[in-house]
């Protein structure tokens, strides 16, 4: 079963939601990197919650003028109203109030969610109101979705992904480097205002399939994710987009086959999953190579410390160090160098001297910026020159 | 309206919400000043994964053991938070983006897998409690406040917020010079042997009780509003911390007084029969107090503060 | 040297004079995989005022906070009057950045300088009409008296350094440790620190600063502490401060030029 709905065989509607779901999930990654760069990934939680009223006033709206309060794209149109008022007010306490944005963030969702919340209670108590379904955006649903409201996620999902796309360029730009983008002539407020207009609209067209309270995380795991694989700003964009796209798409697929799962929560999920996954397995920046690179370079720094008190006839202060050196076969039980320690002690100390030389020559400026006390010279430099370090080395030794 | 009428279904409810505004509020002062006002938000989002896990796990509706199961779920995200911001290099508000929107998903297929048809147990209930429902069938009107045995027939919640309002009380009383110097300047609270760390654990346990506490009573949404909106309207108010801390109360007081009433009467004033969420009614009117300090309040802005 | 030694072992009992107030043993600190100081030995002479002078990211401000135990280090230590820090914090003042606070916290200035107190307020104590004149005494001993009652966001960049270093006198310590206190503040707040910091001196104290300009050396400090990673130099300005330990310090990042302006040691 499972398989039939990821290979799209399981009926119009199912699969027009997968699809649509696929674009939004990739939109949502896409944008949700921009937001995670410019570090604003929590203002889509105040854009989500910020729906609810609008939502609400849309359908009564709707009844109010005769007609069926359930529109989709009505609804949908309203939620966005709603988001872009929400938006405003974020920015507006943080630019005109001493606030800073995260009491601004949490101020204003929980305000517009509980306003929401008083409309939909008013909504139930409406003639028309007892079978709105308003509930089902809390949490999403798409299990008897109409094929017109598949059709308005799809091509929504499809249009948001296209416009994404279109932007991708100015938006890396100034998720990169804000003041730079400023200085080549980019409109720096007018980008970050499409890049909160795209999360406003992954958000409003996500809020049938994955629901107001967990759309924020298809606008956050994804690019948190795909930040554990890479340092490129593109690079991670794309990673993002398809971790995003891959999670939607399965976790709307799984819910397709068993409809008591709600779409929402299995995207999330899955995408969560991806995200651990990431954060211990990551090559570089995932944690269990990160503990294990620590472990090996406290251990460098102990030895190369021990190694130049050794040379100097400094007394060792720490237990470890002592204990790093024995391991090596550089010191006896009882603390006295062996032949291997004293080379490598005379080695250490003499690489010090040669980087006190580099250190304090102008010519080699940029080797010496790489000093970092750990690092070998012969890695810096050629062999000529350091037989000229050393030339300089000599003298006031051979004086001494 | 008489006595014999309020006293019973309105008192207990309009107490209860006041005592989870203030408690609430009060460590909402440090955390807002901390820039981890969001806190809030991931603690309350987690309060479901963590009832519904104490009601498969012991399989009755009970207040203690999902009290324990919020606490206990609290407890988790915020060390999941920071695991993923120190040891994955992720700033604060992404890694707690991750972390309560992942939690309330799996409290959300917990909930649907599970069978709980039959008890009351779902996520609009989390979200926005039942406040109104708070009455005291055994009182009958002013002078059951002084009669022993209407008292006993007081709803547990009030007993409990109230107790959780005393905690959070003599945490922040008892701990008032530890906090605010970490809050101020952590490196210097360091150097003169704060042990900051612990300060901020203890501020975020303090805040996951009065979260579950007032979540129990009233839902999620008041938490969220009140853990912020309140010190954050006090933050326009007033130069000083401890009269932050006093205006906060009054905006938390006001919020729950004036929110339940418009619940309750205000649509009646407009010729609707029904009543609407007190829960949503207390932030919206918390939101409206915010916005009036924002635009009037006398410190509002960074710059230019005036002489306190 | 060996008296130190002996120290360092917890062997001797009663204070010593030639016990370092602050002694640093191979420290480092690494953010990442850079260490940022790299086996650094410090020892602090008392009754002296030392500058820790190097070129900026040389790891002075990581150095005085990894000695405070505000960072934890990678490896080394940190000796307090030959005991731990832990055990000796109450004998250490600390000037942080001024940049390191938000100055919008409410607050005011008189409660700024009352965090000194913390330690012998304790948990529970209030704060009595007698803490309150002391901090007025600290407050006035800086010139911000007039200040008390103002809220610290309306004050100047020099006036939040005086605060800060107000506060620091109020920890009446006997070691003040200070990260760049004349950084951004105007020439009369220059001054006025200055002369604090010389009659603590004159009073038998240690102060150690982060010290940015090479021009006021001479005239403000007794000994001079060179760092860029690691330790390039120790020792009294006298002798310390030569052109050759600052071409080891700043390398190419300082022209001859600027070195030719400067007074300094002969080399």
């Amino acid at each position: 079963m499972f398989w039939q709905a990821v290979t799209l065989q399981l009926g119009y509607n199912a699969t027009l939601v997968m699809l649509g779901a696929a674009c939004l999930g990739v939109a949502a990654g896409v944008t949700g990197t921009f937001l995670f760069l410019r570090k604003r990934a929590l203002v889509s939680d105040a854009i989500s919650h910020a729906t609810l009223p609008g939502v609400g006033l849309a359908f009564m709206l709707m009844v109010a003028l005769g007609g069926d309060g359930r529109n989709l794209i009505g609804l949908l149109l309203g939620s966005a109203v709603s988001a872009g008022i929400g938006l405003l007010c974020v920015n507006w306490l943080t630019r005109r109030t001493r606030l800073a944005e995260d009491a601004a963030i949490g101020a204003v969702l929980s305000v517009f969610f509980g306003f929401g919340i008083v409309l939909l209670t008013v909504i139930q108590t409406m003639s028309s109101g007892r079978q709105a379904g308003l509930e089902g955006f809390l949490l999403g649903s798409t299990a008897g979705m109409l094929w017109n409201e598949a059709m308005v996620i799809a091509l929504g999902g499809a249009v948001t992904l296209a416009l994404v796309v279109a932007l991708r360029r100015p938006m890396t730009l100034v998720a990169f480097d804000p003041e730079y983008a400023a200085a080549t002539g980019r409109n720096v407020a007018q980008i970050d205002l499409a890049i909160m207009g795209l999360a406003m609209a992954v958000t409003v067209i996500g809020l049938k399939i994955v629901g107001l309270i967990l759309i924020v995380a298809m606008l956050i795991i994804p690019p948190v994710t795909a930040r554990f694989w890479t340092d490129r700003t593109d690079t991670m964009v794309v990673i993002s987009g398809a971790a995003g796209g891959l999670a939607a798409y399965l976790g709307a697929a799984w819910s397709a086959v068993v409809p008591s799962m709600p779409t929402g929560p299995i995207i999330v999920l899955v995408s969560f999953a991806g995200f651990v996954v990431s954060l211990l397995l990551a090559p570089n920046r995932g944690v269990l190579a990160a503990v294990l690179r620590h472990r090996r370079f406290q251990a460098r720094v102990h030895l190369r410390q021990g190694l130049l008190a050794l040379a100097q006839g400094q007394p060792i202060y720490e237990r470890y160090t002592s204990r790093i050196l024995q391991r090596a076969g550089l010191v006896s039980a009882d603390g006295v160098a062996t032949e291997a320690g004293r080379a490598r002690a005379a080695k250490a100390l003499l690489d010090e001297k040669r980087w006190e030389i580099v250190r304090a020559d102008q010519a080699m400026e940029g080797a010496a910026a790489l000093y970092d006390g750990m690092r070998a010279l012969e890695t810096v430099l050629t062999v000529d020159q350091i037989a000229e370090v050393d030339a300089k080395l000599a003298p006031p030794e051979a004086l001494a | 309206m008489s006595g014999a009428e309020f006293v019973p279904l309105s008192l207990p409810p309009l107490v209860i919400g006041v005592l989870a505004a203030v408690a609430c509020a009060l460590p909402g002062n440090f955390l807002v000043l901390r820039k981890q006002a969001l806190i809030g938000d991931a603690i309350s989002h987690v309060v479901l994964p963590g009832i519904v896990v104490a009601f498969l796990v012991t399989g009755v509706v009970s207040a203690w053991p999902m009290m324990i199961g919020a606490a206990l779920a609290a407890l988790v995200a915020v060390g999941l938070i920071e695991a993923i911001r120190r040891l994955g290099r992720i700033e604060p508000g992404a890694a707690m983006g991750v972390v309560f929107t992942a939690m309330f998903a799996g409290g959300v297929l917990l909930l649907e897998q599970s069978d709980t048809s039959s008890v009351h147990l779902d996520v609009e209930h989390a979200l926005y409690g039942n406040l109104e429902s708070l009455i005291w069938l055994d009182a009958t009107g002013w002078q059951s406040l002084w009669d022993p045995v209407a008292l006993a027939g007081l709803p547990d919640e009030l007993l409990r917020m109230a107790i959780t309002l005393l905690v959070v009380g003599l945490f922040t009383w008892v701990l008032w010079r530890p906090l605010k110097i970490s809050t101020f300047d952590a490196g210097f609270a360091e150097a003169v042997g704060v042990p900051t760390g612990t300060v901020g654990l203890g501020l975020v346990v303090v805040s996951a009780i009065a979260a579950v506490a007032a979540f129990d009573a009233v839902g999620s949404i008041i938490v969220i509003a009140m853990f912020i909106c309140p010190p954050a309207a006090a933050r326009m108010m007033t130069n000083s911390l401890e009269r932050q801390v006093f205006w906060s109360v009054v905006f938390a007081v006001l919020s729950a007084v004036l929110g339940y009433v418009f619940a309750g009467y205000g649509p009646l004033w407009f010729g609707a029969a029904n009543a609407v969420s007190a829960a949503g009614m207390i932030a919206t009117v918390s939101g409206i107090l915010l916005g009036l300090a924002a635009v009037f309040g006398p410190c509002r802005t960074r710059s230019g503060a005036p002489v306190a | 040297m060996a008296m130190t030694l002996a120290s360092l072992d917890g062997r001797s009992q009663a204070e010593d004079p030639t016990i370092s107030p602050l002694a640093v043993r191979g420290l480092t600190v690494s953010y990442g995989e850079k260490p940022a100081v790299f086996s650094v030995d410090m020892t602090l002479s008392k009754g002296r005022m030392t500058a820790i002078v190097g070129p900026n990211g040389a790891g002075k401000s990581t150095l005085l906070k990894a000695a405070l135990g505000i960072i934890s280090p990678l490896a080394g230590q940190a000796l307090v009057h030959g005991k731990s820090l832990k055990s000796q914090r109450h004998r250490i003042a600390y000037v942080p950045q001024r940049a390191s606070v938000d100055w919008d916290f409410p607050t005011r200035v008189i409660d700024v300088v009352l965090m000194g107190l913390q330690r012998e307020l304790g948990l529970l104590g209030r704060v009595r009409a007698h803490h309150r004149e002391r901090a007025l005494a600290c407050l006035d001993r800086v010139g911000m008296q007039d200040f008390a009652d103002r809220q610290i966001g309306q004050l100047s960049g020099g006036q939040q350094q005086r605060v800060f270093l107000a506060r620091a006198l109020s920890q009446n310590a006997d070691l003040y440790m200070l990260d760049e206190p004349f950084a951004g503040v105007d020439a009369a707040t220059e001054r006025a620190i200055i002369a604090v910091l010389k009659s603590l001196r004159e009073e038998g104290k240690t102060v150690v600063a982060v010290h940015h300009d090479l021009a006021t050396v001479t005239e403000y400090f007794d000994d001079i502490f060179l760092i860029n990673t690691r330790k390039v130099a120790e020792g009294p300005v006298e002798t310390t401060f030569t052109a050759e330990n600052l071409n080891k310090t700043y390398g190419g990042r300082l022209a001859m030029a600027q070195i030719d302006q400067l007074e300094l040691a002969a080399g």
